[in-house]
C-alpha cells in the first residue's frame, strides 16, 4: 500500500478511484501517564509517553484506513489528510482520511 | 504559608529547570537542522520530473511538549495585561521544529519532502477539578520521493 499526501502517485499512473477511505481512533491517556506527565510538567520538556501515544494511535487509524482501502482492491491512498481533535480532558481523537486508487 | 512556600518552589523548579531542558532542546534543535540542512523540505506538491520518481511514500514525525511550572504562571500572568507571550512562543517553535526533524529522520534516504503539512493540538490543561498544566503535540506530514539514480550528465542536460 503507497500512501501520499499529494494527489498523484509521482511515477505511476492511477487506473481507478474507489472514493474516501477513513480511518479514526479515540483514544484516552491512562492514569499512570498522566501522573508521570504531571510531574514532568514542573520542569517541561518532552513528554515521551504521550508522544508513543498519539504515534500509536494514529498508526492505529492509518490501519483501520488502509484495511478499508485493501477490502475495496485499491493498493494506493492518495491525498492523506490527518485531523487532530480533543473530544474531552484526556481524550482525543485522531482521524485520517484519503481517497482509494489503483495504480499501476 | 507552606502553599505559598510550594508555589514559590515549583516556580523556581520551572524557571530553573525548564529553561536548562529549553536550552539544551534547542542546541540540540540546531545541531540536527544543521545535519539534515541537505534534505528539502517545501509545502507545495509540484513535482519537478515525476517521471523520475522511484519511490514515495508518506512520512510523519509528532512530539508533545509540555509547559514548565513558571511558563504556565507567566503566561497566566501575561493574560491579565494581554500582549505577546513569549513564554509560549519558544515552546511552540520548540515543538515545531522538534516535529519537522522528526519527519525528516523517517524521510532517511528520500531526496525531498514535498507538500508538507503541520498541525497542532493543545492538549491537557483541562478545566475545573482536572485542571492541569497544558502541553501542545505537534505533528508533521508529507510526502517522501526518492529520484531515481542517473547520470550526471543528464542533469547537466
Amino acid at each position: 500500500m503507497i500512501l501520499t499526501n499529494i494527489e498523484t502517485i509521482p511515477g505511476k499512473q492511477i487506473i481507478e478511484h474507489y472514493g474516501l477511505v477513513t480511518g479514526s481512533t479515540v483514544r484516552s491517556k491512562h492514569v499512570g501517564r498522566d501522573i508521570v506527565a504531571s510531574f514532568k510538567n514542573i520542569f517541561g520538556g518532552e513528554l515521551r509517553g504521550y508522544t508513543e501515544l498519539l504515534n500509536e494511535s494514529r498508526q492505529e487509524a492509518i490501519d483501520r484506513m488502509i484495511a478499508q482501502a485493501q477490502s475495496m482492491g485499491a493498493n494506493a491512498i492518495v491525498n492523506v489528510r490527518f485531523s487532530t481533535s480533543s473530544i474531552a480532558a484526556g481524550a482525543a481523537e485522531l482521524y485520517v482520511y484519503g481517497t482509494a486508487v489503483l495504480v499501476s | 504559608m507552606i502553599e505559598l512556600g510550594i508555589t514559590l518552589t515549583l516556580l523556581l523548579c520551572g524557571l530553573v529547570v525548564g529553561s536548562l531542558i529549553e536550552r539544551r532542546h534547542y542546541e540540540s534543535i540546531r545541531e540536527r537542522e544543521f545535519l539534515t540542512r541537505r534534505t528539502p523540505l517545501v509545502s507545495h506538491e509540484q513535482i519537478a520530473d515525476p517521471m523520475l520518481v522511484q519511490e514515495a511514500a508518506l512520512v510523519v514525525g509528532n512530539v508533545v511538549i509540555g509547559m514548565d511550572y513558571f511558563k504556565w504562571f507567566a503566561g497566566w500572568v501575561r493574560s491579565v495585561f494581554g500582549g505577546r507571550v513569549t513564554a509560549y512562543e519558544t515552546l511552540v517553535d520548540r515543538a515545531r521544529r522538534e516535529a519537522v526533524l522528526r519527519m525528516k529522520d523517517a524521510a532517511k534516504g528520500f531526496d525531498i519532502i514535498v507538500n508538507t503539512r503541520i498541525e497542532s493540538c493543545s492538549i491537557g490543561g483541562g478545566t475545573g477539578q482536572r485542571a492541569g498544566i497544558p502541553s501542545i503535540e505537534v505533528f508533521a506530514y508529507g510526502t517522501a520521493l526518492k529520484y531515481a539514480p542517473q547520470e550526471s550528465s543528464q542533469i547537466l542536460q
